[in-house]
């Protein structure tokens, strides 16, 4: 049996050698989720710039449907996923279930919520500021919803920044719909998972500090960049 | 004394805006009582009158900027719609700061109205120098002092050259260099064609800048007419009281 200190010990000797399965599944999991919120954004930055700038009917709705959508269990997500990429499913035909593909459609899903309702809130905020000016330029919806896009790209960055941090610990969804298989969907979430209930807890610890340190060092990135807009500003 | 026979009898010219039974109501209250009005080309308009009397609601309803409960505002003579809103501009009491550079907030509005890349930064560049801000270009908009955002307002609304001008009130808050300096502006835009129509309180700025007076009272007109006339001897009981400086309450 060994102590804290010798698995902390183990844990760091991996990280620092850089081990080879350590590496995959670090790789994965940031191809995973980076795409995954890169996709939630191009969907959920214009939606949540429409719903939060533009007063139409439904609206309420949508703005009460995403609010909802925001704390979907990631287990019912990888459900629905499965259901709709098994054999049996619509989207059977596909192949896609126990792909990389399969987890990134999952995360996508249970990420683009987030990135609309975020974004709706910070636009509505900024367009309370511009409606007027905007309106005298005589802009047009699509101008309208772009400027305000990069005007409020700071406040932006932490919007996708939550995204991230929402897919990257995301642990059911892609438990379900990856099905954890060694060197094609085993990612860090999955993996401290598995091998803690395996006793193999150096790899689950060396993967569980590289997930904090990953969710520190992307944070104290976007507020260090938020930081110096405010003070410029621009945000 | 052409001007004031012009003023006080029928429009000579055919009016640029016109308001035809202009009524805006909301929250139960009408807040604009059927105006008529238009505005001919090449004059300064001065709208006057108390706190509340529908100023900022008249120019906004004639820029297009809220939709009247029932009349119409004609541009040209047609309803106006977005185009006629880009053949004018308006600047607002409290200047609307883009979050981004001084050049980029004019940079916006040329590229709004279609202005090629190049062409837009030359003539960004030539109204930041009109509007003595050259300096400032690449600083960001919103940590320009009071009068220097009011003045790249300005800039950003003269620069697109509009046809009106509509001014909310834009050296209400500002000391009076400042307010010289956006006086010069104005009065330079005028010179080149400009039509103005500008809400002030202050009498000593509408004597500086204005050929006609539009005295508001309760959502109505209380009284129109050259300058000099409705300052010195207005006919309302209304405009005589705000020219006292007396409180007045009446209906009309």
């Amino acid at each position: 049996m060994f102590g804290f200190g010798d698995i902390m010990a183990a844990a760091l000797g991996l990280i620092l050698t850089w081990d080879r399965d350590l590496s995959e599944i670090v790789l994965l999991s940031l191809r995973v989720t980076l795409t995954a919120v890169a996709v939630a954004c191009l969907i959920g930055l214009p939606l949540g710039a429409v719903v939060g700038a533009f007063r139409f009917r439904g609206r309420g709705t949508v703005t009460v449907l995403l609010n909802a959508l925001m704390g979907l269990p990631p287990v019912v997500v990888g459900l629905f996923v499965y259901l709709m990429l098994s054999n049996a499913g619509p989207l059977g035909v596909l192949g896609l279930l126990y792909t990389p593909t399969a987890m990134i459609i999952a995360q996508t899903i249970l990420v683009t919520p987030i990135v609309a309702a975020l974004t709706k809130q910070v636009v509505e905020d900024l367009h309370g500021e511009y409606a007027e000016q905007f309106s005298s330029f005589g802009l047009s919806a699509r101008a309208r919803v772009s400027a305000l896009l990069w005007d409020a790209r700071y406040s932006l960055l932490t919007v996708a920044l939550a995204g991230f941090g929402r897919a990257v610990a995301e642990v059911g969804a892609v438990l379900i719909v990856g099905g954890n298989i060694n060197h094609v969907t085993r990612v860090m979430t999955t993996t401290i998972a598995l091998e803690t209930s395996k006793g193999n807890l150096e790899l689950a610890l060396a993967l569980g500090l590289l997930l904090l340190g990953l969710a520190v060092i992307v944070n104290a990135a976007v507020m260090t960049l938020r930081a110096s807009a405010v003070r410029a500003a621009y945000a | 004394m052409v001007m004031d026979i012009r003023a006080e009898s029928a429009l000579v010219a055919e009016p640029l805006l016109e308001a035809r039974a202009l009524r805006f109501a909301a929250g139960g209250q009408t807040l604009i009582h059927g105006i008529d009005l238009g505005i001919e080309p090449g004059r300064r308009t001065i709208v006057m009158g108390a706190n509340g009397s529908g100023k900022s609601l008249l120019l906004r309803l004639l820029h297009g900027l809220l939709p009247p409960s029932s009349g119409e505002v004609l541009w040209r003579g047609e309803a106006a719609g977005r185009a006629a809103r880009r053949a004018q501009a308006m600047v607002f009491q409290r200047p609307v700061m883009l979050r981004r550079s001084v050049l980029a907030n004019l940079t916006f509005a040329l590229k709004v109205h279609g202005l090629a890349g190049r062409a837009r930064t030359e003539r960004a560049q030539e109204a930041l120098e009109m509007a003595r801000l050259t300096d400032l270009a690449n600083h960001p908009a919103r940590v320009l002092s009071g009068g220097e955002q009011q003045r790249l307002a300005l800039a950003r609304a003269l620069v697109c050259e509009p046809e009106l001008l509509f001014l909310d009130e834009p050296t209400s808050s500002l000391d009076p260099a400042s307010t010289q300096m956006i006086e010069d502006l104005v009065n330079a835009a005028h010179a080149r064609g400009v039509t103005i129509v500008m809400v002030t309180h202050d009498m000593g700025q509408a004597r500086r800048m204005g050929d006609e007076v539009i005295f508001l009272h309760a959502g109505r007109v209380a009284e129109r007419g050259p300058l000099d006339r409705v300052l010195g001897a207005p006919r309302s009981e209304a405009a005589r009281a705000w020219v006292q400086g007396r409180l007045y309450t009446g209906d009309t």
